[in-house]
């Protein structure tokens, strides 16, 4: 992983800056706010939890707390993948009031931290992919690709959305 | 350089919902006994730091309506008042509007409470009925000046103001005088939350003033400190006012500050000179002079009251917003059993540094080093829970209350018997326990027990019986509610199931089946609604309650002679015995509790029932199996049930058979709740991080079940 920070390529202003972690899924490049970043951690089959949404892999135990796992690419519809030894956990966290509560992302792999300034994060297009408006924060490019800003907090209502499908077989 | 009082405030509500269950229950007590010298300055200290407490963090109307309860208690301390039972009611009333206070702020509501100028009206009634000649008698000039102290004069009862004015001006009409105030706070006076302009502004109600500040012990700039205090006055004040007033102003900064008052017009009455300057040895100067004797008593015995309830305040452990209060002694357990354990590593760390493979002698060593280890960890994980342990008098200790107002308002006369309120509790079970507890309380009284006329006729004594009742039986803690009043009415219960149609008329059911049938939602067999109970919401949601906490609710009755509700509860909830078993690649716990054996499957047992239903024979009973793989979603290793291995569970009463791959070892596991960061799992009660660093998934065998008979098939006494 590239612990550089690479300075985001547009005259620099006396703009408020704000980083940010990119990682891929499948082709595409998607970025959260680096503040909300925990750790980062390799894939390890986690315990699976019963009748459990397809996308929420399992729990995991990071230093006596038990969190859960959810694979990005199932939940946003952009195909699944072999987990390789690329594959990495994203360890998110949210303070909500007084609690703050934990998660983990599948991710095919970890890209970059950049640098942004707040003026360049572009709001979401008008047209809809597979992942739900409100997931997104926005848009940024970097170089001459564009990564997808997620909104953490909406990631982590989505979880709750658990519609309890009973699948027959994995 | 303001401090953030905010900070203090939850301790304040803490310990003012403390104070006033001291007062409650003490004035309870008022009503059955003669009046115990303890008791009175047990509540009086109670109501006097509510009052200090609520007058610092500017919660004036819980000052104002504790000041009049003080008042009221300092006349039955002097033995100038007995009590009459009728200002009891409106004394614990008054409690009671405080408690809805404190709630309301806690909320962080600030609106002012509607009755509140009804509470403090009856108060006064109180104060200035009955005893007033005596007080007068006892020309205590002091009481009397009491109720103007801390009141906004325009919050005053019309009436009440003008008797209590006439009566202060009788008493002090000739004292017009001018006093030399010299008040020097204690330097850290801003860390007690205390701002010292409060105390001055108060004393501008009282007289005129004249203030100079002393500005000579402000050092430069360099060494400032912004949290402390480097400023004293000189305050002239002219007024109609006694110098217990003024004293009364500063009495809850007593301990902090220095205090000389010297009257200016010298009258022979009033010639006194006093310094009132405890705690801060670094400070401390010179000592003062002639104190008559009477006020010597008064200080005395006021800094003694500050000081003991000090002392009262245990410890306090913060967990987020909530704190637990821990006895010591529990602490010093902890500490010894921690100093031990440092101990135990140091040799360990000495062991390993010199151990060798050619010596076994070393190894041994070793290994008892490692039990010792073992040893005081485990010792180390009970003292830890002990912590989280409450005496369940937690509770228990509202009930008297509750039971008296509910016994006149329906009339009945009702002894409540408290047994075990030592028998201590994890203290979230506890929180969870009120409301059931609670409402099979008042339940009891509503429709236990009788009316005296039905008591005299069933030759029953009249007073009815209450028990509660809490002990250890094994890993469980047992809490009983018994009522020797009508008992549950089989015959009633049983048509209104059937009209309901949770069960059909022709079924053979037993009497722990029929009562458990209470527990039903929208189930109630009361002929009248009361305002009390019989809305038929209620023990649906106690069952419910209890089941959340791991336990389960049981009814024995015998009609016309008693009921009594049995609450079975786990120890703690953050600790269990589990078995571990194995599902497909998936590791489970199962409540050791639940289990009521395992046995690896005959196939001669096995049978296929009443539509595709499997059972096992044990013994005499069919057991249903439930297939753990197909329920918890997991591919199987091993499908048939031919010499399977069957864990018989327990739940709710009903035996189960779950189908599991492998028994793996028995252990403790320490229970971890997955909506932290996640959500509820239906049939999973937590997860357990295993030796290997995984996490483990704990079944909830009452959970499970619910899910199949949910789902799959019927409830097995209906239809």
């Amino acid at each position: 992983m590239n612990e550089a920070v690479m300075e985001y390529d547009e005259p620099l202003t006396t703009d408020y800056h704000t980083q940010y972690l990119t990682f891929t899924l499948a082709n595409e490049l998607y970025a959260v706010d680096i503040l909300r970043v925990k750790e980062i951690r390799g894939w390890k089959q986690p315990t699976l939890i019963p009748n459990a949404p397809d996308y929420i892999k399992g729990l995991i135990n990071i230093r006596g707390m038990i969190i859960p796992v959810m694979d990005l690419r199932v939940h946003f519809n952009i195909g699944s993948k072999e987990y390789t030894p690329t594959t990495v956990v994203i360890v998110l966290s949210v303070k909500q009031g007084t609690t703050s509560r934990t998660m983990g992302i599948v991710v095919d792999t970890v890209a970059d931290v950049v640098k942004v300034a707040e003026s360049a994060l572009a709001s979401a297009l008008p047209v809809k992919g597979t992942i739900s408006a409100e997931t997104i924060s926005g848009m940024i490019n970097i170089k001459k690709q564009t990564a997808t800003v997620l909104a953490v907090e909406k990631l982590f209502e989505l979880r709750k959305s658990n519609d309890r499908k009973l699948k027959s077989n994995e | 350089m303001t401090i953030d009082v905010e900070q203090f405030h939850q301790v304040f509500f803490e310990e003012c919902i403390e104070n006033l269950d001291i007062l409650e229950q003490g004035l309870l007590t008022f009503g059955n006994a003669a009046v115990d010298d303890e008791i009175v300055n047990h509540i009086f200290r109670a109501a006097h730091s509510i009052k200090g407490g609520a007058a610092t963090f500017n919660f004036i109307d819980i000052a104002e309506i504790t000041h009049e309860l003080e008042f009221i208690l300092d006349q039955v301390r002097e033995g100038s008042r007995r009590l009459l039972s009728k200002d009891l009611t409106h004394m614990l009333t008054a409690v009671d509007a405080v408690h809805k206070i404190v709630e309301m702020r806690k909320g962080g509501n600030k609106t002012p409470l509607a009755n509140q100028q009804v509470v403090i009206t009856l108060l006064r009634c109180i104060a200035n009925s009955e005893s007033q000649d005596i007080t007068e008698k006892q020309t205590d000039i002091q009481k009397i000046n009491n109720p103007s102290e801390l009141l906004d004069p325009t919050s005053h009862h019309d009436e009440v103001k003008q008797t209590l004015q006439i009566n202060r001006n009788n008493a002090e009409q000739p004292v017009v005088n001018e006093w030399e105030v010299i008040f020097i706070p204690s330097r850290h006076i801003f860390l007690t939350g205390n701002d010292p302009i409060r105390f001055i502004r108060e004393l501008t109600e009282l007289a005129e003033l004249t203030v100079q500040t002393n500005i000579k012990q402000l050092p430069d700039w360099e060494f400032i400190e912004p949290e402390d205090c480097f400023l004293s006055w000189y305050i002239k004040l002219t007024g109609a006012i006694t110098k217990s007033t003024i004293l009364e102003v500063f009495e809850w900064i007593a301990d902090e500050c220095q205090l000389t008052i010297t009257p200016l017009k010298k009258e022979e009455a009033i010639q006194q000179e006093e310094v009132i300057q405890q705690e801060e040895p670094d400070t401390s100067s010179q000592s003062f002079v002639e104190i008559s004797p009477a006020e010597l008593n008064k200080k005395s015995s006021q800094t003694q009251e500050l000081a003991s309830v000090k002392q009262e305040q245990a410890p306090a452990i913060n967990i987020g917003n909530q704190s637990i209060r821990v006895n010591v002694e529990k602490i010093d357990h902890l500490f010894d059993l921690v100093g031990e354990l440092v101990i135990t590593q140091s040799m360990l760390s000495d062991l390993g540094s010199r151990l060798s493979l050619d010596n076994l002698d070393s190894i041994e060593r070793l290994q008892s080093g490692l039990a010792q280890l073992l040893q005081n960890t485990k010792e180390l994980q009970e003292s830890v829970m002990q912590i989280r342990m409450v005496p369940i008098s937690f509770i228990f200790n509202r009930f008297p209350r509750i039971v008296h107002d509910l016994a006149n308002q329906l009339g009945k006369k009702v002894d409540l018997k408290i047994e075990g309120e030592g028998t201590e509790l994890d203290k979230n079970v506890m929180e969870q326990l009120v409301d059931p507890l609670v409402h099979l309380v008042r339940n009891a009284l509503d429709h236990g027990i009788e009316e005296t006329e039905s008591r005299l006729q069933a030759k029953k004594p009249v007073t009815g019986v209450i028990k509660l009742s809490a002990y250890h039986r094994g890993g469980i803690i047992v809490i009983e509610i018994f009522d020797d009043g009508v008992g549950l009415n089989r015959q009633a219960i049983l048509s209104k199931a059937q009209t309901k149609g949770l069960i059909k008329s022709s079924e053979h059911l037993s009497d722990a089946q029929i009562f458990d049938l209470v527990f039903e939602p929208g189930f109630s067999t009361a002929k009248t609604v009361t305002g009390v109970s019989g809305r038929g919401v209620g023990m649906d949601v106690v069952r419910k309650n209890i089941y959340s906490l791991g336990g389960h609710i049981t009814v024995e009755s015998e009609q016309g002679n008693f009921s009594r509700f049995q609450i079975i509860l786990p120890l703690t909830l953050a600790i269990l015995d589990g078995q571990l078993v194995k599902v497909g690649s998936e590791t489970y716990v199962i409540p050791l509790n639940t289990i009521v054996e395992s046995l690896q499957m005959v196939p001669d047992a096995i049978q296929q029932i009443s539509g595709a239903l499997e059972v096992y024979r044990l013994r005499r009973e069919n057991i249903p199996i439930i297939r753990l793989y197909e329920l918890l979603n997991i591919t199987p290793v091993n499908t048939s049930l031919t010499s399977a291995l069957l864990v018989v569970v327990e739940a709710d009463g009903n035996k189960f058979g779950l189908l599991v791959d492998d028994l793996l070892a028995q252990q403790q596991v320490v229970i971890k709740s997955l909506e932290a960061n996640y959500d509820k799992v239906p049939g999973i009660s937590g997860g357990t991080i295993l030796g290997d660093g995984t996490v483990a998934l704990i079944l909830d065998i009452s959970g499970l079940v619910r899910l199949i008979t949910d789902e799959l098939f019927v409830k097995p006494c209906a239809a």
